[in-house]
């Protein structure tokens, strides 16, 4: 309902990974403007605050209030499933988290889109982008965590 | 209405609905991938089939207007399974992550930090494969009942009746 109202009232489709990209833009603008300048990809997406940045922004506080009204709020640096196969060193899962994130984000931004973009946004207009970028993306995660957590046991 | 204002309304709704549904967790998507628990599937999927109609009756009373993704097959399908084993490791992707880091998940917070060094070595390559990869298999912003040639609620009701398939598959496997 909530990707209807949006198309509807703000004229916008879901995304989040673009953000990402501004962010970074504006953090790369901080340190040297010079190189941010040279580098092509930045002024296709120019480090602005948009809809979608609020909108990522959002996410934040929702799920916070959310959490907080509904008492599932919990301060917590490993996740369970994690802990229990790989231990519950928060600098291991930090370290593994901070590299696969930049992973995530290399292939998004190659794809062109994250799921919320790809998934909510391309799809919901029937998009073949969307479908195929989707299933890939379900393709490269399946695969990893068969490896990681090995096979279908419990199932 | 201010857009910017616009948007963070629309995160919170959607930031809440996230959380309520619980698919933010690190245990719930990697519950899909282990193809154990399918709340995120299910989740995923029934904000699809719902917005897929809102956004068709949208279009056809010309309230809004489409924003089509183009279709790049070489990198749409490279990056995609890029980003899935970058997923397998986190548990998050860049929306949910900071879903979870609002209701107090941490580890979120350095896979953010890690996206964003992500997309800054995306910035630097992107030079070197705007004509290779990124050219591959280019076909524009289409839709799926554009290259099957028929009506866009004929697909519709294929992905409608796919999903409740779907859906009542995974009730009877109690996934």
């Amino acid at each position: 309902m909530v990707i209807i109202l949006s198309a509807w009232i703000s004229k916008q489709y879901f995304g989040s990974s673009t953000c990402f990209v501004r962010v970074t833009g504006y953090i790369e603008k901080y340190f040297s403007s010079e190189h941010l300048a040279s580098l092509e990809y930045f002024s296709r997406f120019v480090p602005v605050v948009d809809w979608q940045m609020m909108m990522v922004l959002g996410i934040l506080i929702g799920s916070f209030i959310s959490s907080v009204t509904s008492g599932s709020f919990r301060m917590q640096a490993v996740p369970n499933m994690w802990a229990e196969r790989f231990g519950t060193n928060p600098v291991k899962r930090g370290i593994v988290a901070f590299f696969s994130g930049i992973v995530l984000m290399f292939g998004a931004r190659l794809a062109g889109g994250c799921p919320s973009g790809y998934g909510l946004g391309a799809l919901v207009q029937l998009a073949v982008s969307g479908l195929v970028v989707l299933i890939c993306f379900f393709a490269g995660g399946i695969i990893v965590a068969q490896i990681l957590y090995g096979g279908f046991k419990g199932k | 209405m201010n857009i910017l204002i616009n948007g963070l309304i629309t995160g919170i709704l959607f930031g809440f609905f996230l959380q309520k549904g619980r698919v933010v967790r690190f245990d719930k998507q990697m519950g899909a991938l282990r193809l154990m628990d399918m709340t995120i599937v299910k989740f995923m999927f029934s904000a699809i089939l719902v917005g897929m109609v809102g956004v068709e009756i949208l279009f056809s009373a010309d309230i809004a207007k489409p924003a089509i993704l183009p279709t790049n097959l070489g990198a749409n399908i490279i990056g995609g399974l890029i980003f899935g084993v970058g997923w397998g490791f986190l548990g998050y992707c860049p929306g949910t992550s900071l879903g979870a880091l609002g209701e107090g998940r941490t580890d979120a917070f350095w896979g953010m930090l890690g996206m964003l060094v992500g997309a800054a070595l995306f910035a630097e390559i992107f030079p070197t494969i705007s004509n290779t990869i990124l050219t591959w298999g280019r076909e524009g912003s289409i839709t799926i009942p554009q290259i099957l040639g028929i009506n866009d609620w004929f697909v519709i009701i294929i992905f409608i009746i796919g999903g409740l398939g779907l859906f009542y598959w995974l009730e009877k496997k109690g996934l």
